[in-house]
């Protein structure tokens, strides 16, 4: 609250610095503004920077790390009656002396004795270290801001290149905002690694990678701590890649297709309606297809083959007709079929920019020789189109693997090796909300198997879409 | 006014005399009546009427957005792929309309080969980019025959002794000169009976155009040519005819040499002395 105020007061201050700096400008101009190098805009917008910019840098680092400094200054010195205490309750008694002394409701522990006192010494500790931090910044950013005025302001002058400086100050910004993408990115991955190889410090990468059985609950019961095997998760990948395959089956030919027909086919009416349907299916929320799998398309698939496995049964085909009558609702075809057409209008809108991008003088020859669209379609523009069409399935196969709302909803939590369809496989992103769910300890390799699976299927994915990416770009350098 | 203009020296330069020997004039393949031609609202032909013999070149000439390119188009249907286009008129080869319903366009362009003004080799081998009109109209029976059309073909083109090593090299690996030839013989592999060029040489330099129009003046002996230029001196070189057109009409049309020396029209005559376009 205080550094929202604070933040308010200094962006009004700025205004009032942009006025009065402006107006010097125009004192300057002495009525003939083209006689200023800068607009007095500019020179009341770099002033303003000067006041505003530091002083805002300072209070929103204060706001991100203010805590965790103030923290780590209040267990600088740890109390003899604290230190005494096992490590989770040391945890519980520092967050409790942060809680009271912020107003939060503390633990329902009790302290009594000397660990109350030391509570209350740490409270009144963290009470005033909190003080200090926020009375030193903002004076800091106080001052700051009176710098940058005091520096900047004399400066003016009707020769003062305010213009140049104020487009230097636009590339300081935007080169920040980029820069805090780029490490947001780093960071995530920094995490993923750091916390990935902690779990293989447990479990050896050939056990993970090639180990063929999946339990990690075996892991949960102190007898079988890091049983061997239980962390093999190649049922997880030919799950994953089966559903895939299932996926790409449905959306490759019908996406494709599509595409084909709204470039090649479709009049601009149609087209026009067509496009922006299709559009709308992009923009269902996985998780509505989730619940579409889950609820529809499960139980009737499951009838449909709960069916056939009737009409079979005491047949010749006995022993597929008893099978088919065991099939469940969850299964592989279910999620990998709803996730085919999740995938269509990706597919299709990617193929299509593809196909337009073509030149048209192709089509035109390959029409003057007397072929027929369909002829022109198949020996002209696919074959020219090939490398982003292949780019465009890579892409979605990388969308596929990496889908999460509709395996969880659909395909099932048993991790099995198997290639059949209809039985219920699971996938790693099924296994990774599963093992995260919930309360977790943060150091057991249960936990950390998910950060293990997530490493794998970031490499897998980033790897297809920079090849992928890569195919899709040497095609438009192609046509240019 | 009249005999002072037929006194005049040549504006232009024109091709060889043996080309306007005026007992060899061919029959006309070709012939157009009041043909209109509309993108939408938007007239774009006004009335043309031509006549375009067999076994000769007749060039169109006139300023861009004349209508040249619409009027080229009509004659294999390619207008027929433009949205919003519509043909009025009688166009006919041989006697035959090709607008009439029961004229498969398909099979007339088999019969109308079609130069565009930038080389469009298709994402194919050299060899796949002629054998593509025999494979889709099914002219080769044998792998053989196939492969001695695609050979007859390069030779006429005059792109043979430049390729034949390497067949299997994409077509768009050649410059843009053999790109051109490439797809000029693709277009006679089908053995069509007319050749229209659209601005053949306008992406080509000096060099590159100059074996393009001698190619044209072989190709004159087996086929009917229609070429679309923008150089007039082109035009005088390669053309036994020209028509000149002027803002969707059909402003003139006659031996080469007779326009480029003795126009009727004067706007005929503004436009090769540079005065109009
Ligand atoms: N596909 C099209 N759609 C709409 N108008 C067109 C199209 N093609 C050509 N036109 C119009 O028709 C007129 C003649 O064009 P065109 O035949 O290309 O002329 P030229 O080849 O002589 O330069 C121009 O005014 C042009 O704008
Ligand atoms: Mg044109």
């Amino acid at each position: 609250m205080t550094i929202l105020i604070a933040l308010a007061l200094l962006a009004a201050f700025s205004a009032s610095v942009y006025m009065l700096s402006r107006r010097r400008a125009v004192a300057l101009a002495e009525g003939r503004s083209a006689s200023l190098h800068s607009l007095p805009g500019y020179h009341g917008t770099w002033v303003a920077l000067w006041a505003g910019v530091p002083a805002a840098l300072i209070i929103i680092l204060f706001a991100i790390f203010g805590a965790r400094i103030e923290d780590s200054a209040l267990r600088a010195q740890v109390p003899a009656a604290v230190a005494e205490l096992p490590a989770e309750r040391q945890e519980v008694f520092w967050s409790d002396a942060s809680a009271i002394a912020r107003g939060q409701t503390p633990s329902e522990i009790s302290y009594q004795g000397p660990i109350g006192e030391a509570l209350a010494a740490k409270t009144a500790e963290a009470r005033r270290l909190s003080v200090i931090g926020l009375v030193s910044v903002l004076a800091l950013s106080g001052v700051l801001a009176l710098c940058g005025v005091l520096l900047a302001y004399p400066r003016l002058s009707k020769d003062f290149r305010a213009r140049n400086r104020v487009e230097g100050w636009t590339g300081v910004l935007l080169i920040a905002c980029s820069t805090l993408a780029v490490l947001t990115t780093v960071g995530i991955l920094g995490s993923l690694i750091w916390e990935s190889m902690r779990f293989f410090q447990s479990v050896s990468p050939a056990d993970f990678l090639f180990g063929t059985s999946w339990d990690p609950q075996i892991a949960m019961r102190s007898d079988q701590v890091a049983a061997k095997g239980a962390f093999g998760a190649v049922p997880l990948f030919v799950g994953t890649f089966l559903i895939m395959l299932i996926a790409m089956t449905v959306a490759a030919p019908v996406g494709l297709f599509s595409a084909i027909y709204l470039s090649e086919y479709a009049g601009p009416g149609t087209r026009a309606t067509i496009k922006p349907l299709l559009e709308i299916l992009a923009g269902v929320p996985t998780v509505v297809y989730g619940f579409f799998a889950a609820l529809t398309v499960g139980p009737s698939f499951r009838a449909f083959f709960n069916w056939v496995g009737a009409m079979l049964v005491e047949g010749p085909m006995d022993p597929l007709g008893q099978y088919l009558m065991t099939v469940q609702n969850q299964m592989a075809l279910t999620a990998g079929v709803v996730m085919g057409i999740m995938l269509i209008p990706f597919v299709s809108s990617l193929s299509d920019d593809i196909i337009n991008a073509v030149p048209q003088t192709l089509r035109d020859g390959s029409y003057a020789m007397g072929a027929t669209k369909s002829e022109t379609v198949k020996r002209v523009i696919l074959p020219a189109a090939l490398p982003g069409v292949a780019g465009a399935l890579m892409l979605a196969v990388s969308r596929a693997i990496g889908e999460t709302m509709i395996v969880t909803m659909a395909a099932g939590l048993q991790a099995k090796l198997t290639a059949n369809p209809l039985d219920t496989v699971t996938t790693v992103t099924v296994q990774i909300v599963t093992l995260l769910t919930g309360d977790q300890e943060f150091d057991s390799p249960k936990t950390l198997a998910a950060f293990g699976l997530g490493l794998t299927l970031f490499t897998v994915t980033l790897a297809l879409n920079i090849v992928a990416l890569g195919f899709v770009r040497k095609y438009r350098e192609q046509y240019d | 006014m009249v005999t002072s203009m037929t006194l005049q020296p040549p504006l232009i330069r024109t091709a060889a005399p043996h080309s306007h020997n005026p007992a060899a004039v061919e029959p006309s393949k070709i012939v157009i009546r009041d043909v209109n031609v509309f993108y939408g609202a938007k007239q774009a032909l006004d009335s043309v009427s031509i006549d375009i013999p067999g076994r000769s070149v007749t060039a169109f000439i006139g300023p861009s957005g004349c209508g040249k390119s619409t009027f080229l188009r009509c004659i294999n249907r390619m207008n027929d792929t433009i949205p919003g286009c519509r043909v009025e008129g009688a166009i006919e080869i041989d006697g035959a309309d090709v607008n009439d319903k029961t004229v498969d366009p398909v099979v007339l362009r088999a019969k109308v080969g079609m130069v565009f003004q930038k080389p469009n080799p298709f994402p194919k081998s050299i060899f796949e980019n002629v054998a593509y009109g025999p494979r889709i109209h099914g002219i080769a029976s044998s792998k053989s025959e196939l492969e001695g059309i695609v050979e007859a073909s390069l030779k006429k083109a005059g792109l043979w002794a430049e390729v034949s090593d390497r067949l299997n090299a994409p077509g768009t690996s050649l410059s843009g000169g053999q790109q051109q030839r490439l797809v000029i013989a693709r277009a006679i592999a089908v053995n069509p009976e007319i050749i229209l060029m659209d601005e053949p040489c306008s992406a080509l330099d000096p060099i590159a155009t100059a074996r393009i129009e001698e190619l044209i003046d072989d190709l004159r002996q087996q086929f009917c040519i229609v070429i679309v230029t923008h150089s007039m001196a082109q035009a005088a070189r390669v053309s036994q005819r020209t028509a000149f057109f002027h803002m969707g009409r059909l402003i003139e049309a006659g031996p080469t040499e007779e326009i480029f020396t003795n126009p009727r029209e004067s706007r005929t005559q503004d436009y090769i002395t540079g005065r109009i376009g």
